[in-house]
């Protein structure tokens, strides 16, 4: 009874009101189906029943830090410190190629979502098995452009125009080789245990992920290489 | 011969090397041996009474979000010891350092004292108790079974750690920053801090900031997804709203922390020209993106403490809180508000009449919803019958005290103002008003308030109330005299001081630092004694304070399940209602639930991004490396196990379901 010293001096101890309430209840409170406070029959969510919302937060999380980036390339962005500028550097029927890669791997990764909502685990790894090369293109073509721009002597370190552009697009890269290493995993993963819910819901995400840096690659490409051209 | 050692000695240990351990700070070697020995008694006491497996299965891998949160809370505390430690030293320090003596902390170790101060009480105190709480108490108050990633969770917790662990590393390893708690470029930079300290700095806080955005994730997604069937939007209580809120901020703010850190760090690492004075960097950047995350930080940190203020005046009045709807709204507009004010923390940049009148404007308009709060909690007050409880205490102290923080804050606001107050001592009992008064009170209502949910007895109400007292008369004793000295016009983070007259406050400064040590003493104090007193403490209602939330429908502690039935909520005050129309708690019908499983990943992977930071902060990059892969193939092999539930058999719900009845039976 020590636990109840606290709350008795005033005021009547839980376990009564609960035994005296009936007897207080207005009119109004007493609908038959208010009386019932506990779900007696339960459905429990199924496993990952937050996950797409939860990767959606990650999502607009990550657009945060790429607002970041492209905000201090807006304002970072023209200052070329003597060094050379866009038009010195940006090679845009490259950047056009890369970009197609990186769209054309977008397309192909909803053709796997197709092949796995027709629960075909070949066709769904072939078409990772593409979207991977086309990414691995994006890649390679990046790293290029950015050996090419370092052989010129436009490093990160040459002035703030080039390291925003550096840490900007180096982040897109990042992500998408990230997204590729995630696309492997998956790959084995869809392998040993097939299209099973737990490998869908994983697919999805990677799905928005996928899109996501497209997303992110059109306001680069907009953004640094088209109005850098103009600038 | 001898060069070839020196270069593998280079390679292994980088730039770390015997002058790195502090031997010539007699301070330093103190704290070790205290710690050493400490620590070695700590650990030699776990082994003795065979403590660590049940540590370690119960404890550290565990993924209930109850013991979670108490970690979190733990962590809080011992990090306020360090935190307070570097306190006590900066008042001393100040307090002693007049008249031709140059007190007793050389400028070096000053420096790297009270940036450590502001870094480890926001991110290592405050922020830990917050996330704590709100793991202790949301799933409860929302009638969930756990949070919705409950691994993450556990993840979370251990980055935090880890950051905590990184930091303090810091204090026998090498050096802090000694830059301020912001660590402003170019100050900051490679150029101007080529030591390790801002390598520590930057590593601790990127580490605890992914713990914390993940978890700021989890939690909304928790508080969207999981609520019980019939709590719509509009009638969670506000401890919830507090937290939801919050965890969105923490959502939309921290990825700023991360990208600014990160651009910093290619500064230090790679040599950009972010924030550097030449090649066409702009450390004004720097200032105006951390301040992007760090004035909705303060926000993040804030509205959970409202929303204990907001249970707590509402259940030790006896009513209903006044003005939900005004009060959830006041919450949401503090929340959108938070993002345009950033500018304020810089007035003095040169933006302008334009921009400063904006961002002076909107800072003032944000007391509008505090204000609103205020009056809430006053008139939930009104006619109530108060039982003036610690955390009913603690929440008065709260009410007098933020008020007059608040009000140095609108004047603060005012550009003008600003520019004769700004880096003043004025500014700094201003923030610590608010934080003490706001954030720190908060915590300690809460503790008190919901230690009984976690633990099953409640608080010693003697110490508590001691500690109470202590730290709020110490508490004035210790910042109003920093307001006069601000309005003198003494500037922040000074070491040493030639004008007499000033003497005295800071006399007075340093006499509240130790009536707060008192309430600390006090405060660890009364959770021993509570503990040697726990049978005569005990609750055995689950419900000590006769209260209004569903939490307190529960035993106390609740089982690993929380709840053997999903709860229906018809109101606000979800479990006051049942009480009040005469609920009937089913005895009968349980089914199994499916539980998540214990798993040591997370603080696997927390210590690997330890190693990593440490092989970064020191240049040992082979270090670096190897924890790299290997964090990066423990989480991928982790993505193969597909085994992360088991179902809770019925008896076990059960048996505790029929201990629980026992208990109530008794009561009766």
């Amino acid at each position: 009874m020590t636990s109840l010293a606290v709350t008795g001096d005033a005021f009547v101890a839980p376990a009564d009101t609960a035994t005296e309430a009936p007897g207080t209840l207005t009119a109004s409170q007493s609908t038959a189906e208010a009386s019932i406070f506990y779900v007696l029959d339960e459905h429990p969510h199924p496993a990952g029943y937050s996950t797409m919302l939860g990767f959606w937060l990650y999502i607009m999380s990550d657009c945060l830090l790429f607002s970041v980036l492209f905000a201090t390339y807006g304002v970072l962005g023209g200052n070329y410190a003597a060094g050379p500028s866009p038009k010195d550097l940006f090679d845009l029927p490259l950047v056009a190629v890369n970009t197609s890669m990186l769209l054309l791997s977008s397309i192909t990764y909803g053709f796997a979502m197709l092949a796995m909502q027709d629960n075909r685990v070949g066709r769904t790894q072939m078409w990772l098995a593409v979207t991977a090369f086309f990414g691995l293109c994006f890649i390679g073509i990046e790293l290029y452009e950015f050996a090419d721009f370092i052989r010129q002597g436009a490093t990160p370190q040459r002035s703030a125009f080039l390291s925003s552009f550096f840490t900007l697009v180096g982040t897109h890269g990042l992500h998408v080789t990230t997204g590729l290493v995630w696309m492997a995993t998956l790959m084995v993963q869809v392998g040993q245990r097939g299209l099973i819910e737990a490998n869908r819901r994983r697919l999805m995400c990677l799905s928005m992920f996928w899109h996501f840096l497209d997303v992110v690659w059109i306001g680069v490409f907009t953004f640094v290489y088209l109005m850098g051209m103009l600038r | 011969m001898f060069e070839n050692n020196a270069t593998i000695l280079k390679f292994i240990f980088g730039r770390l090397s015997l002058d790195s351990f502090p031997f010539h700070e007699p301070i330093l070697v103190a704290t070790f041996v205290a710690v050493a020995i400490g620590g070695t008694a700590v650990l030699g006491a776990l082994t003795y009474f065979h403590l660590w497996g049940y540590l370690w299965r119960e404890w550290f891998t565990s993924i209930d979000h109850k013991r979670i949160g108490i970690m979190y809370m733990v962590l809080g505390i011992i990090m306020l010891l360090r935190g307070f430690a570097d306190a006590l030293m900066m008042r001393a320090q100040q307090a002693t350092a007049f008249g031709g003596s140059d007190g007793f902390l050389p400028a070096d170790h000053y420096d790297q004292v009270f940036t450590a101060h502001g870094v480890i009480m926001i991110f290592f105190v405050a922020m830990p108790m917050i996330v704590g709480l709100i793991n202790i108490v949301v799933p409860l108050q929302i009638g969930a079974r756990d949070v919705s990633f409950p691994f993450l969770n556990n993840f979370s917790f251990w980055m935090t750690v880890a950051g905590a662990v990184i930091v303090m590393i810091s204090l026998f390893v090498g050096v802090f920053a000694r830059t301020g708690w912001l660590a402003y470029p170019p100050l900051s930079e490679y150029a101007y801090s080529p030591d390790v300290g801002v390598d520590y700095y930057i590593w601790g806080l990127q580490v605890a900031g992914l713990g914390t955005l993940l978890s700021g994730v989890n939690f909304v997604c928790t508080i969207v997804k999981l609520r019980a069937p019939g709590m719509t939007i509009m009638k969670m209580p506000i401890f919830t709203w507090t937290a939801l809120c919050t965890n969105i901020l923490i959502v939309a703010a921290f990825p700023v922390l991360t990208a600014v850190l990160a651009l910093l760090t290619l500064d230090r690492y790679v040599g950009t020209d972010f924030f550097t004075n030449d090649f066409g960097g702009n450390p004004m950047m720097y200032v105006n993106l951390i301040w992007i995350w760090g004035h909705p930080e303060v926000y993040i940190l804030i509205l959970p403490a409202f929303g204990v203020f907001s249970e707590v005046t509402s259940t030790f009045c006896g009513k209903r809180l006044f003005g939900y709807t005004s009060m959830v709204y006041a919450t949401v507009v503090i929340t959108i508000l938070s993002y345009l004010v950033w500018l304020h923390h810089f007035f003095t940049m040169g933006s302008g009449a334009s921009v400063n009148s904006f961002f002076g404007i909107t800072t003032m308009i944000i007391s509008i919803p505090t204000g609103a709060k205020m009056f809430n909690w006053l008139f939930t007050m009104y006619r109530g019958r108060i039982r003036f409880e610690l955390p009913m205490m603690w929440t008065i102290a709260f009410m007098i005290t933020f008020v007059i923080g608040g009000m140095t804050g609108v004047l603060l606001a005012v550009p003008p103002a600003d520019f004769e107050l700004h880096n003043s001592l004025f500014l700094i009992a201003h923030f610590h008003n608010v934080i003490i008064g706001g954030v720190l009170f908060g915590m300690f209502a809460g503790i008190n308030y919901w230690f009984p949910k976690s633990f099953g007895f409640r608080l010693d109400p003697f110490w508590g109330k001691l500690s109470f007292w202590f730290w709020v008369t110490g508490f004035y004793f210790a910042f109003m005299p920093l307001y006069v000295l601000g309005l003198m016009g003494v500037t922040r983070r000074l070491r040493v001081f030639d004008i007499p007259s000033l003497h005295i406050w800071f006399i007075i400064a340093a006499f509240g630092a130790l009536l707060i040590a008192a309430g600390i003493g006090c405060f660890l104090i009364q959770i021993g004694v509570s503990v040697l007193k726990r049978e005569e403490l005990r609750d055995t209602t689950g419900d000590p304070w006769n209260g209004r939330t569903l939490e307190w429908s529960t035993s106390s502690p609740p089982p690993a399940y929380n709840f053997a039935f999903t709860p229906i909520v018809y109101g606000i005050d979800a479990w006051w209602d049942m009480k009040e129309r005469g609920y009937h708690r089913p005895l009968t019908g349980f089914k199994p639930i499916a539980m998540p499983r214990n798993t040591p990943v997370g603080i696997i992977l927390a210590g690997l991004c330890v190693a990593f930071a440490f092989g970064m902060i020191w240049y040992m990059w082979w270090l670096a490396a190897l924890s790299f892969v290997a964090a990066l193939t423990v989480g991928i092999a982790h993505t193969f196990n597909y085994k992360r539930e088991y179902d809770l058999p019925v008896d076990d719900i059960a048996r505790a379901e029929s201990e629980r009845t026992r208990l109530l039976g008794a009561q009766a």
